[in-house]
């Protein structure tokens, strides 16, 4: 197989990481949701948390995403 | 030209090149300045810049040091306490004794780095692995040097925590072990491909635009498309760079924690 070929389709492989992160960050934000309309005067207390745990698994999108684009770009 | 031709000679990758010769017409600094390799080149300007920027910002803010603060007095104090609070709720009150100038230190360097990097043309230090590391592993070393000169060979106890039947230590230890040496890395990871793949996304979707103008009319008025994109990425770029600098520092607290209390 051509070596860019191989890099495409790489790279497109790469990106379906993302698709779990896009899992990850709607459970954290649902739940999320789902607690804070259940005790809303607690919400705002845990909005720290939300935000660290979005960081944290979006991060492993980026990740795929850093893949993806060295390979399309930087190789 | 053609659309291939265009998207291809926009190059996103090239806005993390480090110039050692520091010609660019922005910051025509003279060659003479380095000596060999260690040219004082745009990463160590920019190094340079969010550093002093930020001292200086916090030396300005706080000299009337009122009791009713003005404007910048404001923004210096919240900011102290913003991290003063973080540490405090993740190491607890020997952690703030010890270790929030280091903290403190680490986030506002990386928060003005990150934003120091939004404007255009500028240099991104935090878009680089070799800085990055570089503090992920400088936090690494104190957790180490810490964890033992304060527990001694109790600071084993973080591989072996409390409250488990012992035959789960076979399954659990081998995790915990991993899990700690593998901390470095996705501490550095983490900042780095933020940055890194932000920056070049925004690039990337902004050579749409040039692309489909050229490619006719009828295609150059879908460019309104890509460029509302760019404006939106933009946007979320100045919230991950907060956001990183704020989940890089809360890690870098919560691995300070297990230096100051092993036993979880």
């Amino acid at each position: 197989m051509d070596a860019e070929a191989a890099k495409l389709i790489g790279a497109g492989i790469a990106c379906i990481g993302m698709g779990g992160a896009g899992i990850g960050v709607g459970i954290i934000f649902g739940n999320f949701l789902q607690g804070a309309l259940r005790n809303p005067s607690e919400a705002p207390k845990q909005f720290g948390n939300l935000i660290f745990g979005f960081a944290v698994t979006e991060a492993l999108g980026i990740f795929s995403l850093a893949i993806a684009l060295i390979l399309l770009y930087a190789s | 030209m053609t659309i291939e031709d265009l998207s291809l000679s926009n190059d996103p990758i090239h806005q993390f090149h480090v110039d050692n010769n520091v010609n660019q017409p922005l910051f025509g600094l003279p060659a003479e300045w380095g000596i060999g390799n260690v040219a004082f080149n745009d990463a160590a300007l920019f190094m340079v810049a969010a550093t002093g920027l930020t001292a200086a910002f916090f030396y300005w803010a706080m000299k009337p040091a009122a009791m009713v603060p003005g404007r910048a007095q404001v923004v210096a104090e919240t900011g102290y306490n913003f991290v003063h609070g973080m540490v405090r709720d993740a190491a607890g009150e020997e952690g703030v004794k010890k270790f929030f100038p280091f903290v403190f230190t680490l986030f506002l360097w990386i928060f003005g780095a990150n934003m120091l990097g939004m404007f255009p043309y500028f240099f991104t230090p935090t878009s680089h692995i070799i800085v990055t590391a570089t503090m992920a592993i400088m936090v690494f070393v104190t957790v180490l040097v810490v964890g033992f000169a304060k527990n001694g060979m109790k600071f084993f106890k973080l591989f072996f925590p409390s409250g488990i039947p012992w035959p789960l230590y076979f399954v659990v230890t081998p995790i915990e072990i991993l899990s700690f040496f593998s901390r470095p890395l996705s501490h550095a990871i983490r900042l780095w491909a933020n940055i890194f793949a932000g920056h070049l996304l925004v690039k990337v979707i902004a050579g749409f635009v040039p692309a489909l103008i050229a490619a006719g009319i009828g295609y150059g008025i879908l460019s309104i498309i890509p460029l509302g994109m760019t404006v939106a990425i933009y946007a979320l770029e100045f919230l991950v760079a907060f956001l990183q600098a704020y989940v890089f520092a809360m890690l870098t607290c919560i691995y300070l924690n297990d230096a100051l209390h092993p036993g979880h």
